[in-house]
């Protein structure tokens, strides 16, 4: 089958029962994608499919046949990404494992609503969990990059 | 709030309490595994039309309020799972246009067939209905009133409600739920026998709000 991963075509020769994870980080050596409970439930897969956030452990390829993959290797090339920078700026991760995701649900975000107030960051996020417990960090840093006062709730636009 | 049980009713005329006229004689439908569901036919010797058809919606509305069913015609902004209706986890919500919100959507981990490797539901449109389409918390009878308004119904005639029930691949997920979920009773065809059937004595609604229990 055939996709679009990060801007390049790509023809995979695979199960159309086996999971984007697998694929992207096994056949194609993207591990900037994380296993984490392979069950949909934590996020730390994250990637985006013709730009909707999905669990790619949980996605079968057969899923992404014809379509766009966005990893986080692809969000930007050399991590100069406004999600990336802020990342950086405000310190967020702490072990990092989960932040790959954190940040490919956040760019879903953003892209669909461009300055999200508290609520919406807690909605988008409420499934990425992180361990370490930097929500507050990961909240800050996407308002910081959506350019909404950290103090502030955020508008409603 | 719990599953309805499936047993041998004893009835004065009409299934489950609602509308019961006086006039007629007890009338005792056979007994069903909680899993089964009567057949139209189980309904035939109510005479009263009105009686049978709102018989025939008691029946149907063990379908309607299984766990199934109602977990995805929330009251709230939050889908439930599991028989004790358990608010969704991940705490998903329903979005403007009942399908999550960005970074959090319905198709962001369901597919469009059950996932058996790692138990993640799945069917055609999975989504939410929508908030005036919600049943949990109702009746039998208030969800019957629901199901014949048109503003509460997706603008549905009684025909497209009947073909929905019973052709829809989503309501057919019902029955097909994929792991150690339980189904909703019967089949989607004995289910939308009963519906057509109801539409077909007059779509009669429980006159006493049928409380689940």
């Amino acid at each position: 089958m055939k996709i679009r991963v990060n801007g390049v075509e790509r023809t995979l020769e695979v199960d159309p029962e086996m999971p984007l994870l697998w694929a992207l980080r096994d056949t194609l050596g993207l591990t900037g994608t994380k296993y984490g409970c392979g069950e949909a439930l934590c996020g730390a897969c994250t990637v985006h499919v013709d730009g909707l956030a999905v669990r790619s452990c949980v996605t079968p390829m057969r899923r992404v046949d014809g379509k766009a993959v966005t990893t986080i290797e692809g969000l930007s090339k050399d991590g100069s990404h406004p999600l990336q920078q802020a990342w950086l700026a405000l310190r967020v991760p702490q072990c990092g494992f989960c932040q790959t995701g954190q940040i490919m649900t956040a760019a879903a975000l953003l892209a669909a609503k461009p300055r999200p107030n508290d609520a919406d960051i807690d909605a988008a996020m409420a499934g990425n969990l992180c361990r370490c417990g930097t929500y507050p960090r990961i909240r800050a840093a996407i308002k910081k990059t959506a350019g909404v006062p950290r103090d502030e709730p955020g508008d409603d636009k | 709030m719990q599953v309805p049980l499936a047993i041998g009713l004893v009835l004065a005329g009409s299934a489950c309490g609602g509308g019961t006229p006086r006039s007629h004689a007890p009338l005792v439908l056979r007994e069903v595994p909680i899993t089964e569901l009567r057949s139209v036919g189980d309904f035939a010797g109510i005479t009263d039309s009105t009686a049978r058809s709102q018989a025939l919606f008691g029946e149907a509305s063990r379908v309607l309020l299984h766990p199934r069913c109602i977990n995805c015609h929330p009251a709230g902004d939050v889908p439930h799972q599991g028989m004790q209706l358990q608010l969704h986890d991940p705490p998903v919500v329903r979005g403007a246009d009942n399908r999550g919100v960005a970074g959090m959507q319905c198709a962001s981990c369901h597919q469009d067939r059950n996932q058996p490797m790692t138990r993640v539901p799945g069917a055609p449109n999975w989504h939410l209905a929508p908030i005036e389409m919600a049943w949990v918390g109702r009746s039998a009878g208030a969800i019957c009133d629901q199901l014949k308004d048109p503003k509460r119904n997706g603008g549905k005639t009684l025909a497209q409600i009947v073909e929905h029930s019973a052709h829809d691949e989503l309501v057919a997920w019902g029955w097909q739920p994929g792991a150690d979920r339980e189904p909703a009773p019967g089949t989607q065809q004995q289910f939308g026998a009963l519906v057509a059937a109801w539409v077909e004595t007059g779509a009669a609604c429980p006159d006493n709000p049928q409380e689940s229990r």
